[in-house]
């Protein structure tokens, strides 16, 4: 390697870093990026969870390449290779554990950063582009995690497609033909199978990765919010650093080190001792092959599709189709997208917010978590009742908030940030 | 902050109680079948049973002999001569001699029992093998409390004796007297006494619980050591945490 | 900024943070590249064959498939076995050195066998693999697949594809495509004539 002629400019790197650094930037990422990204000094236990999401998302790759290693995406062999995989592959049985509690640790995370959005106004101006980047990893998350289900073909896997795929055929006129082209056969079988695979293993991860690095971009274009709403980037010290920031690395480095060995420590606890978490995570009724015969008794989505799947069934068949339940369930995704511009009140920060915000946020929130256990649950009882009732709040929350921000009493919001972690 | 926090618990709880509920409501409660994976003679003795009552008609074809043999710690002399056919060689799956077109005696192909523990629970497998009782009505003479309408016979009769069925008079939604089956009862007496059978359907639960999930004995003592280690690595990365955050004010 | 920052109590916590990070991720791998390794069902697949050799008649073979490889199994003539140590010249590795077998086989010399009535050996040619016919008679004037193998056979393999000779114990001649010998898999005998085609001699599992 030709030795870099020092120039004696001492913020130039020299070696190898500088040969690497005279043809494509490192150690400027490093430091625009970690090094020198100022981020406000008040992060709480909120701030962890996108470091925790992009954790979980790396897991996923890895063990879901792992798993494709020896998974066969055929009907007639994807449910034996599976045990095989957790039987005669060694250490396969950690491997799918890691992945199939990946998948719902990472919708735990990606609920619980969502909600972080709604606290601190994290969805707001400058960062609403942020959250329509965030709300269409959702979205591509959704579609992963149902078509990762679909490929163990146990007999939940087989009948959650079938009744999913379904729903595109109460859409008028193009219904039928819609749901036919996703299966690509007149039932859920081999070439619906198939497809999935390659979508799930290929196509969205990939769409995944580029959106999470949207979002990053995004992200350290405007800077981080905080707990108090405020811009840190108002105040500056003599050295153009904001007064409340602090750079990332290795104050957030090492916090973050911290925030994923306590989730590895709750994710471990999970795989050793509790893999199937009750029926939650690996439902009992999917270590039973494919079954078209047969439906299970208790068809019910995974736990984080739920409350989407309350809202569904809670809406009922109005001038003959079931449509308006597909509908109303899918707007109740596209009504995310649109909170920047829903939101008005002139402050960022819960902290700073009215009673009204505050109850209508705790509305929302347990509203939401009614819907999922609904969604769980047979439709009898008061459950659709309930059902009812949660996604009228659930809707409002959405729907009213451009009038309830506005006459919400506001506090004063401090200049600088108020304490830090 | 406080109240999200009290409404956050108090959604949780109800969600954890209707949880709590949902599970007692589907169906009767289990009784505990007292099976403990980690009873090594427990599993050799039902491995023994299967083989012995259960394997000539339903496969475990996803769990092979000598993988058997090496968690049970069954010798592989022991396993030629007790356990297998002789036409079965170790690293082959359990798979019965039952044709493929059983279901003109049985109503129904008896199906592999690998995973069956995994789809219904260790305690339904004990509470299935001790609830069946006579009933003239059924093709085999028998019929299950567990799973009304089964088409398997009742094969360890001759261990447990035959049982009759309970009912009582109990009124339907329109008032009249009908005759409800509540349980059942011990009619003559088998080869075992009753708690001498109850441990072998014990055993034989036990057995099936290992074969749906032959690693779960072995990543339950590997997850103690796994916490072990998160737990100094947690607290070294506290500990760094907290040193770094001495300079930020 | 904290002007009494304690650097060594810091260098200290990153290096046991890290040194413990470092540990936790190589005890993380190890699983990942454990599962490369066969699996139970590739070593199902790949167990141990075992062959009844006491039907073939003198100068009759058999094939049989292990590990997804065609193996010989010859049943030699006495005058097959007495040739064994004359014909040294036309071959290029008299002595197996440079060949695949067993160390207890290289032991046995010109027979390459632990009966020398019986020769195991695999049927793939060491040149680029295809499967050799046999000729297991020393005799003038021996034709195979249309090729006269010459004066002098001393009875022994020809393979089809390159022209490659072998003698009757596996042992390549010299001036020939193939570079090295046949390949001789671990076997062992129970038995007069049944042989256990992928288990040491020593009776352990290869």
């Amino acid at each position: 390697m030709a030795a870099v002629p020092d120039s004696g400019d001492p913020s130039k790197s020299s070696g190898l870093l500088g040969w690497i650094d005279a043809r494509f930037p490192l150690s400027k990422l490093w430091r625009e990026q970690v090094a020198e990204y100022y981020a406000p000094k008040n992060f709480n236990f909120w701030y962890y969870f996108g470091v925790l999401a992009t954790v979980i998302l790396v897991m996923q790759l890895i063990t879901g390449i792992f798993l494709a290693m020896n998974y066969k995406p055929s009907s007639a062999e994807a449910f034996s290779s599976v045990e095989y995989i957790m039987r005669d592959v060694d250490w396969g049985w950690l491997i799918r554990y890691m992945h199939s509690t990946g998948a719902s640790a990472f919708f735990i995370v990606v609920y619980l950063h969502m909600f972080r959005a709604l606290l601190y106004g994290s969805h707001r101006n400058p960062r609403e582009l942020l959250w329509i980047f965030g709300c269409v990893i959702y979205v591509l998350l959704m579609a992963e995690a149902f078509m990762g289900y679909v490929l163990p073909w146990g007999n939940m896997s087989f009948w959650g497609a079938q009744v999913i795929t379904s729903l595109f055929g109460s859409l008028p006129v193009i219904g039928a033909g819609l749901v036919e082209w996703v299966r690509g056969d007149y039932v859920i079988a081999d070439p619906t199978l198939n497809r999935f695979f390659a979508l799930h293993v290929a196509a969205l991860p990939l769409a995944l990765v580029f959106l999470v690095i949207a979002h990053l971009m995004a992200l350290h274009e405007v800077g981080s919010n905080n707990p108090d709403g405020i811009e840190i980037k108002k105040l500056k010290d003599s050295n153009g650093h904001p007064l409340d920031g602090i750079p990332f690395h290795p104050y957030y480095s090492v916090k973050d080190t911290m925030g994923i060995a306590a989730f590895l420590l709750v994710f471990s606890a999970v795989i050793f001792f509790a893999p199937t978490f009750g029926g939650l995570f690996l439902e009992s009724a999917n270590f039973e092959p494919a079954n078209p015969l047969q439906t299970p008794p208790h068809i019910a989505p995974v736990w984080y599709f739920t409350p989407f799947y309350a809202m569904l069934r809670a809406v009922p068949s109005f001038a003959g189709t079931q449509v308006w339940g597909v509908l109303v369930m899918g707007s109740a995704i596209v009504v995310l997208f649109f909170l920047p511009w829903l939101d008005r009140s002139p402050v960022k920060s819960i902290r700073y917010r009215g009673p009204i915000y505050k109850a209508a946020l705790a509305i929302f929130s347990v509203s939401f978590i009614i819907l999922g256990v609904c969604g769980m649950k047979p439709p009898a009882g008061i459950y659709p009742l309930l059902a009812k009732i949660c996604t009228a709040l659930y809707f409002a929350f959405f729907l009213l908030m451009p009038w309830y921000t506005r006459i919400d009493s506001v506090k004063p919001v401090p200049q600088r940030v108020t304490g830090h972690a | 902050m406080r109240k999200y926090c009290v409404l956050m618990a108090a959604a949780l709880v109800f969600a954890g109680s209707a949880m709590g509920v949902a599970a007692a409501e589907e169906g009767e409660s289990l009784p505990n079948s007292g099976a403990d994976i980690k009873d090594v003679k427990s599993l050799q003795r039902g491995a023994r049973n299967y083989m012995n009552y259960c394997s000539g008609c339903h496969s475990l074809k996803y769990l092979r002999y000598n993988r058997m043999a090496k968690d049970l710690q069954i010798p592989e002399s022991e396993l030629a001569a007790n356990l297998m056919f002789t036409t079965d060689k170790p690293f082959d799956p359990v798979i019965s001699s039952m044709p493929p077109d059983a279901e003109t005696w049985f109503g129904k192909q008896p199906p592999d029992l690998t995973l069956i523990a995994r789809m219904r629970g260790v305690d339904y497998i004990y509470a299935y093998l001790k609830d069946y009782y006579v009933d003239k009505t059924r093709p085999w003479g028998v019929n299950n409390l567990v799973l009304p309408g089964s088409g398997m016979p009742a094969v360890l009769s001759e261990l447990q004796g035959l049982q009759k069925p309970v009912f009582k008079n109990e009124p339907d939604e329109h008032g009249s007297a009908t005759m409800v089956l509540v349980g059942v009862e011990p009619m003559s007496a088998g080869a075992l006494k009753p708690e001498e059978y109850d441990q072998f359907v014990r055993d034989i639960a036990n057995f099936l619980d290992y074969a749906g999930e032959p690693i779960k004995a072995k990543r339950q003592s590997m997850g103690v050591y796994v916490i072990l280690f998160l737990l100094v690595f947690f607290a070294l990365a506290f500990l760094l945490k907290k040193e770094y955050w001495k300079d930020v004010h | 900024m904290n002007d009494q920052v304690d650097h060594s109590r810091r260098r200290l916590l990153t290096a046991a943070t890290a040194g413990t990070g470092v540990i936790g991720v190589a005890f993380a791998a190890w699983p990942f590249l454990a599962s490369w390794m066969p699996s139970a069902r590739a070593k199902a697949l790949g167990a141990p064959v075992s062959v009844d050799a006491s039907k073939l008649e003198v100068g009759q073979s058999l094939k049989v498939a292990w590990r997804g490889q065609p193996v010989y199994v010859v049943r030699r003539s006495k005058a097959a076995i007495e040739q064994l140590g004359n014909h040294n010249g036309l071959l290029a590795d008299p002595n197996s050195r440079d060949s695949q077998q067993p160390p207890y086989i290289e032991d046995k010399g010109a027979a390459r066998a632990l009966n020398p009535e019986y020769w195991v050996g695999l049927a793939v040619c060491t040149h680029l693999g295809c499967s050799p016919l046999g000729a297991f008679e020393p005799n003038n004037a021996t034709q195979l697949a249309g090729t006269d193998l010459g004066q002098g056979w001393p009875g022994g393999f020809y393979c089809p594809c390159h022209g490659s000779k072998f003698d009757v114990s596996g042992r390549v001649f010299k001036g020939m495509p193939a570079p090295k010998n046949l390949t001789v898999p671990s076997y062992t005998f129970s038995g007069d004539a049944l042989i256990t085609i992928g288990v040491d001699a020593a009776s352990k599992p290869a």
